[in-house]
């Protein structure tokens, strides 16, 4: 039973009111900090990703690419060059059989064909290069969720349609039900005429700049693969095992595999740079609150270093006084992290609905989460305790009958 | 308790401070004292002759550097300091010179804090009991005043329900009415002495006062740590 040692800690708080609030505003403003530094991460992460992973495939099968060919020149001995072979769109072999292998793969949800590559977008005296994307709706859309990015228009790809990046629309001045023109860029090329039916805007103004989706067979003629596909997109369950999904994809069939992960390297590390600094906020918050509770309580345990030997002499043994400091150290973790966790409520609330960006939407939604709560609650009070073990214990070791005459 | 039914035994207390320095100083050469059931005896001698020392000492609080301490029967040489403290709780009431009551918590609530230290629910009867004694020190209906609120007789007196409340084999006085006018310090000697008759208590009472010390059944004079007389006027 630790009623004694409650009572006393809660009473001893209170008779050092204006030291216990400044230490308990100390506490709830690294609480509200922290909470609302990890909450705002969280909510940019996860907004992040979202957009990242929203227009492109979790993971992308292609052909491999032929290996680069040395040439010596035996003119100039000693000098190689080394050149790649020309690009030129490959098809993957037997690509239905691979497709129906891979989403045989444990972590794959979804598989679909894709005829890609590149192209001239013309309208009157706009020109584009542009990337086709040749895809099967009904398939692509289990990848890509199309549907939640199309601006305007309809979605549908018959044979003459088109969807294309909302911001490549701008550029050629096209609008939904217009017509544009398509040509593989070569000098003898008349190129075909296709209708918009709609717009996406992928999440990315590049790719919106530069995005033309048709029908998978239109784009494999126009490109010259016919009946062959470029890549096949897979979606996996949980997007932070692309990878691991992406080494199994490998070895069913000899494709270059990659992952979201791999081919956003820079976002990820940046992501991790991200989490790494919040750990750091985390830890140095944490670090200071402690100090700040530490020498609270030794000059708490100075001042009441009379009571102590009264309670001593009373019969209070060294182990009573001892947590009589390690829960004032507690009470002040745990009372300070709940108004910190409030005030970060706060502040969460006036950055979602104060805070916009150009658009004048919010930024991003940021959530306060139960767990991150308890986390920082539970963590509060914990760091209030371990920061009061240097105090209690000099408080344990007074000698009662010197601590009287103090 | 054993058949000697001696509250108190000390044989051959010694007190030194700073040992194995360049100023060790020895304050008690070498005490012998017994302190049987119901006695009520006065600690007396000048400043600095040791008597704080030999109190602290009794009361568990300091430990002396050799000879033996016998509390109700309990030889506490060699016992770590949690025994000490629950002895101390169990059989030792103090009353100091200034009070020492805590200042955050009420009259009522500072003399149940013995019981509360150890552990025990405050009933309505510890409450009840609590009450009887600080009627019986005269602070009825003072309960709920902080200490801050009582004069220093009112101060004292709580700190002697205090030392009470556990029904202590011994009470040890240091200097009870050291800052208290002649008529009140009086009137506490009057209350202890009212306690020692009633209850059997034993008192042992460190006093500066002449008079006051005429009052107790036995004096012990001590000086520069060791005693010179001891002689009793009433009889046992």
């Amino acid at each position: 039973m630790m009623r004694f040692e409650l009572q006393i800690a809660l009473r001893f708080l209170r008779e050092g009111r204006a030291q216990s609030a400044l230490i308990v505003g100390g506490v709830m403003v690294g609480v509200a900090v922290v909470v609302f530094i990890s909450a705002l991460v969280a909510g940019l992460q996860s907004n992040t990703i979202r957009r990242t992973l929203g227009a492109q495939a979790h993971i992308v099968a292609k052909p491999i690419e032929p290996m680069a060919r040395v040439q010596i020149d035996a003119g100039d001995a000693g000098i190689a060059r080394v050149q790649t072979a020309p690009r030129k769109v490959r098809s993957i072999d037997n690509w239905q059989q691979v497709m129906a292998a891979f989403e045989a793969v444990p972590g794959v949800v979804a598989a679909s064909p894709m005829a890609s590559g590149p192209a001239i977008a013309l309208r009157g005296e706009g020109r584009n290069a542009v990337t086709l994307f040749g895809v099967d709706l009904a398939r692509y859309d289990r990848i890509v969720d199309l549907r939640d990015k199309l601006t305007s228009g309809t979605l549908r790809l018959e044979p003459g349609d088109v969807l294309v990046g909302a911001e490549l629309a701008r550029d050629l001045g096209a609008d939904v039900g217009e017509r544009i023109t398509l040509t593989d860029g070569t000098a003898n090329s008349t190129g075909e005429r296709f209708q918009i039916v709609g717009m996406i805007d992928p999440g990315n103004r590049d790719l919106s700049r530069r995005s033309v989706y048709l029908p998978l067979h239109v784009a494999q003629n126009f490109l010259g693969v016919p009946g062959g596909v470029t890549s096949i997109d897979l979606r996996v369950r949980d997007v932070f095992a692309a990878d691991a999904v992406a080494a199994r994809v490998a070895r069913v069939a000899p494709l270059t595999v990659e992952s979201w992960m791999l081919t956003n390297n820079q976002l990820l590390s940046a992501l991790n740079a991200q989490s790494m600094a919040t750990g750091m906020i985390r830890v140095f918050v944490s670090i200071v609150v402690m100090l700040g509770i530490a020498s609270v309580l030794v000059v708490a345990v100075v001042q009441k270093t009379r009571e102590i030997g009264i309670l001593r002499a009373m019969g209070a043994s060294r182990g009573q006084m001892l947590r009589v400091f390690l829960l004032q150290g507690g009470l002040v973790g745990l009372l300070g992290s709940v108004l910190g966790a409030l005030l970060s409520a706060v502040l969460i609330f006036g950055f979602s609905h104060f805070v916009h960006g150009a658009d004048g939407n919010p930024l991003f939604p940021i959530t306060l989460t139960l767990p991150l709560l308890g986390y920082a609650c539970i963590t509060a009070t914990l760091c209030g305790m371990l920061a009061a073990i240097a105090p209690a214990r000099r408080a344990a070791r007074l000698d009662p009958a010197r601590a009287m005459r103090a | 308790m054993n058949a000697s039914a001696d509250v108190l035994r000390l044989s051959g207390i010694r007190k030194s401070y700073n040992v194995g320095t360049p100023v060790e100083a020895e304050i008690l050469h070498g005490i012998d004292l017994r302190i049987t059931r119901g006695e009520f005896t006065a600690l007396i001698g000048p400043s600095g002759s040791g008597k704080s020392t030999l109190l602290n000492i009794i009361g568990l609080l300091e430990a002396p550097t050799s000879g033996e301490v016998d509390i109700a029967g309990h030889r506490v040489s060699h016992h770590d300091d949690d025994t000490l403290t629950r002895l101390r709780s169990q059989t030792l009431g103090f009353v100091f010179q200034f009070h020492h009551l805590l200042p955050a918590f009420s009259a009522l609530e500072n003399v149940l804090m013995p019981q509360i230290i150890a552990g025990h629910r405050v009933t309505a009867a510890l409450q009840r009991e609590a009450l009887a004694l600080l009627d019986a020190v005269g602070l009825g209906g003072a309960e709920h005043k902080k200490p801050a609120e009582l004069s220093g007789g009112m101060q004292q007196r709580v700190a002697i329900a205090r030392a009470l409340s556990i029904r202590p084999a011994l009470v040890l006085a240091d200097e009870p009415t050291g800052n208290l006018d002649t008529k009140t310090a009086a009137d506490i000697f009057t209350l202890l002495r009212a306690f020692n008759r009633d209850f059997g208590t034993s008192f042992l009472i460190v006093t500066h006062d002449p008079r006051l010390a005429a009052t107790c059944d036995r004096r012990v004079t001590l000086a520069d740590g060791q005693i010179v007389s001891d002689e009793r006027t009433a009889p046992m």
